[in-house]
């Protein structure tokens, strides 16, 4: 599986092959694991007891298991944000699209005759899930048959769609009583936090549809040069719509997920930028915003690192005002790391500072 | 002739006239491709220069040199008796150079006089000064002849309009040289006189004008003197009134393989003459880009297009393919009438298209070799049957080796071959899909000359095996070399279709010269 998920960000393969210590320090994806690895550090300074992982009932509990829990709704919007990506779009409705989908279940479940058997939760799920499909069409066909930017586009629903989740709960905080659903958010099968598993699920669903048939060449086809797809014969048309639709069906995965995990859908706060964490997790994961290839494996540790990074901003204690600059600031960094030009100008930064000042003349 | 008598009218620079710029010996090189060689050109004051030359001649090259978007490597460029380097095309503005792209590179949500005098503003009290704007905009539009209101947005004018105020704009900052490339190609003849007014009175003005056209007759129409480039290389400096239209394409194109040309036509098979035509096109056309046009293909023939550029050659081969759409027509592939509405049409009937403009329509950079051998076929098989996978190093060994690919690597990046190699890559794409009729627009450009010896070879074998091809290439030497009919185009439509026995470049040449001789005695 590892293979299947990690084929881009390419390499220069065919040129020469730098040994083990090379390769590492040249991979995408070295930056934003040091990330993640650096404040996991700074947490156990700050906290001891930090990575300790207790069984309790049979389940793990602790921090790190806390983050892999959290980090399951940016992970799945960000999956299906990687595919719109590589196509050189970008959907910012996936925020509203969750918030429909929650607001859709929470009301199903409430209004089912048992509102506590499993049965209303799979029903209201599937109900909400069809319409993330619809709600996906709609950006697709605006995007590939209309020819509209996709930031134009799917700005539309991301407007919209909340007035949409609005009226759906009648503007009124929903709130589900259902084991079934709440176990989406607070389960556990073998141990481990069902919200990540789902993730996991898809990561690996989408790795086996992308890698094991041409679906992921295509798409990265599309990306990199569409005309040239086009007169290849590829139907870039269809792939575009395909891939807003996936987006559409994880956006609503993670809102639901959102929801059970307090049992409530309030439309106008659930899923709220969680469009600009998932395009960070995608970037983080180099995947570039202009389009082609694309990696999975970086998308999911751009979500974990995002998830990591949530978990560390109170446990170092800076205050929950400074939050969102912490957070900026951490990112920022990440992303100059992984920069090339950046790079470049640092190690130029180095080299001339060593050198005597002669040169200018 | 109309020419001649405004050879009279205008100002002939006298050899005792100083030129107001003189290129000597430009030599430019990107990398290890050299794509100006020793080129000198001088332009006068109150003249009219085209300079000539087949697509990568070197004349946008030139005109980059001279506009310091490009840094020359060797050569000098004097500039009003004062010798320049330009490094930025900011430097040779303030120098009065000004250039005039084929897209209108302005402001359209800005109103005409703003664009005219961007940047340069008159202000009072540090706000612009609308009325002062509009005033000198509207006189330099006078001086040109140009009715446009200063203070209407430019967007709301159609593109010839648009181009007229670009050159406005450039006659504002007191330009001596205003280079124009290809302004007329997307102007209809009203519009075209239009700019030739103007370009008279700036010649009047003692403006030294640049003017670059594939439209023989414009600049026979408007030119006074010109350069012509081939291959990186200066030809020759004329006057066009003593240069005849065949001497001019004869100039532009060389002649310089006619030896070479005899002996491969001794050395080109017969053609495998079928009855069954693979491919028929009746009437096909689109506005603006191809008048109606028939042509008919069989097994196992090469079909040459002949034609300088923008005679609708490119146009014709899109058209075959359904890369766009015609208005009217008929095309029969295989004895199926339905439309071809996409190149996935024209794909499911076994038809392949390799662009003239390898980089925006061929290559997919950021994938390997072997997807990009390989996009075609896969795309026709759909996402879920994906090639399997000891097929597929099969394919991608194969054609590696039968078409010579360096590096023979399957893993390399496409963007990171050459040239010629990124051709073969996208000719085995085709090849891939074993198809019926093979349209090849250029596939020679601009790659070294082994890799164009296999590609010829490889077209003369495939349709040894049966498969029809389209050959469409500037050159004519190759047209003549592989083809066993040739179609010779003009100004967006087809003027002869005559059977490849003897026919050399020269009488290619005559016809293409010829019909501009009629068109010309038609209008004089």
């Amino acid at each position: 599986m590892t293979d299947t998920l990690d084929r881009a960000p390419a390499p220069e393969r065919g040129a020469a092959r730098p040994g083990l210590a090379g390769r590492l320090l040249g991979h995408q994806l070295l930056w934003p694991v040091l990330a993640i690895i650096v404040m996991l550090v700074i947490d156990v300074i700050a906290n001891p007891s930090f990575l300790d992982v207790r069984i309790q009932d049979g389940h793990l509990y602790g921090n790190v298991i806390d983050i892999a829990r959290n980090s399951a709704p940016v992970m799945l919007v960000a999956l299906g944000m990687t595919l719109v990506i590589a196509t050189r779009g970008i959907d910012l409705s996936v925020g509203a699209v969750a918030a429909i989908a929650a607001a859709v279940a929470c009301t199903r479940i409430v209004e089912s005759a048992d509102e506590g058997a499993a049965s209303a939760t799979i029903l209201a799920s599937t109900t909400a899930l069809a319409v993330c499909v619809l709600l996906g069409v709609w950006n697709g066909f605006l995007v590939s048959v209309l020819g509209i930017q996709p930031i134009i586009a799917t700005l539309v629903l991301m407007v919209a769609g909340r007035g949409l989740a609005m009226l759906i709960t009648d503007g009124q905080i929903t709130t589900p009583t259902n084991d079934t659903f709440s176990n989406l958010a607070s389960g556990f099968v073998l141990g481990l936090p069902i919200a990540f598993l789902i993730a996991l699920g898809m990561v690996a669903l989408t790795a086996v549809l992308t890698r094991r048939t041409a679906l992921g060449m295509l798409i990265e086809a599309v990306g990199i040069n569409p005309d040239a797809s086009r007169l290849a014969g590829v139907r870039a048309r269809t792939i575009t719509w395909t891939v807003y639709v996936f987006g559409a069906v994880c956006a609503g995965l993670a809102g639901l997920i959102i929801a059970a995990n307090t049992n409530s859908v309030n439309a106008n706060s659930l899923g709220l930028w969680i469009e600009l964490d998932a395009i960070l997790a995608v970037v983080i994961g180099g995947t570039a915003l202009t389009g082609g290839r694309f990696s999975l494996a970086g998308t999911v540790v751009g979500a974990l690192l995002i998830a990591t990074l949530v978990r560390t901003i109170p446990s170092i204690g800076i205050p929950s005002e400074a939050n969102y600059l912490f957070k900026a600031f951490v990112v920022i960094l990440v992303c100059l790391l992984q920069s090339p030009r950046a790079r470049a100008a640092l190690r130029v930064r180095g080299r001339r500072g060593a050198q005597p000042k002669a040169v200018a003349a | 002739m109309t020419h001649t008598q405004e050879q009279v009218v205008t100002v002939r620079p006298e050899p005792s006239q100083q030129p107001v710029v003189e290129m000597r010996d430009i030599s430019i090189t990107f990398g290890t491709v050299s794509a100006l060689d020793r080129v000198s050109m001088r332009l006068f004051p109150g003249e009219v220069h085209a300079l000539m030359g087949e697509n990568g001649a070197g004349k946008s090259t030139l005109i980059k040199a001279l506009t310091g978007v490009y840094t020359i490597d060797a050569g000098t460029i004097v500039v009003g008796g004062e010798e320049h380097e330009f490094h930025t095309p900011a430097a040779a503005q303030a120098a009065g150079i000004s250039t005039v792209y084929q897209e209108v590179n302005l402001v359209p949500n800005l109103t005409v006089a703003e664009n005219m005098l961007l940047g340069r503003e008159p202000r009072r009290f540090g706000a612009i000064n609308v009325r002062a704007m509009n005033r000198r905009a509207r006189q330099t539009l006078e001086r040109l002849g140009l009715d446009v209101n200063p203070g209407s947005l430019l967007g709301d004018h159609p593109i010839a309009v648009q181009q007229l105020v670009a050159i406005a704009r450039a006659v504002d900052v007191d330009a001596r040289v205003v280079i124009l490339d290809e302004p007329t190609s997307s102007l209809d003849a009203d519009e075209v006189e239009k700019l030739f007014d103007v370009m008279r009175r700036l010649r009047e003005h003692g403006v030294a004008i640049v003017f670059v056209s594939h439209f023989l007759d414009q600049i026979y129409e408007i030119a006074d003197r010109m350069t012509i480039l081939r291959n990186g290389r200066l030809v020759e400096e004329r006057m066009v009134a003593e240069t005849s239209q065949l001497e001019l394409v004869r100039l532009m194109i060389g002649r310089e393989l006619e030896v070479l040309e005899r002996l491969d036509r001794d050395q080109r098979q017969a053609a495998v003459s079928s009855e069954t035509p693979v491919l028929k096109a009746v009437g096909l056309s689109r506005k603006g880009s191809l008048e109606a046009t028939d042509l008919t293909l069989y097994e196992g023939e090469v079909v040459g297009v002949a034609g300088l550029l923008g005679s609708g050659r490119t146009e014709l081969a899109r058209l075959l393919f359904g890369a766009d759409t015609a208005d009217h027509g008929e095309l029969e592939v295989r004895s199926s009438r339905r439309r071809l509405r996409s190149p996935r049409h024209a794909i499911d009937r076994k038809m392949a298209f390799s662009s003239e403009d390898r980089k925006a329509e061929g290559v997919i950079g950021d994938l390997t070799v072997a997807d990009n051998m390989l996009l075609a076929l896969q795309a026709s098989r759909g996402w879920l049957r994906p090639i399997p996978q000891a097929t597929r190093a099969r394919l991608v060994r194969d054609y590696i080796q039968a078409l010579d690919i360096r590096p023979a690597d399957p893993d390399a990046l496409m963007r990171n071959l050459s040239g010629g190699n990124q051709q073969k890559v996208l000719l085995a794409r085709w090849l891939i899909t074993d198809p019926d009729v093979l349209i090849l627009d250029e596939p020679t450009r601009g790659i070294d000359i082994g890799a164009k010896t296999q590609i010829q070879t490889l077209v003369a074998d495939l349709a040894a095996k049966g498969m029809a091809v389209v050959f469409i290439s500037a050159e004519l030497e190759e047209v003549l070399r592989l083809s066993h009919r040739v179609v010779v185009m003009r100004d967006r439509r087809k003027i002869r279709e005559l059977p490849n026995d003897d026919v050399s470049v020269s009488d290619v040449l005559e016809i293409i010269a010829g019909e501009a001789r009629q068109t010309e005695e038609g209008t004089a």
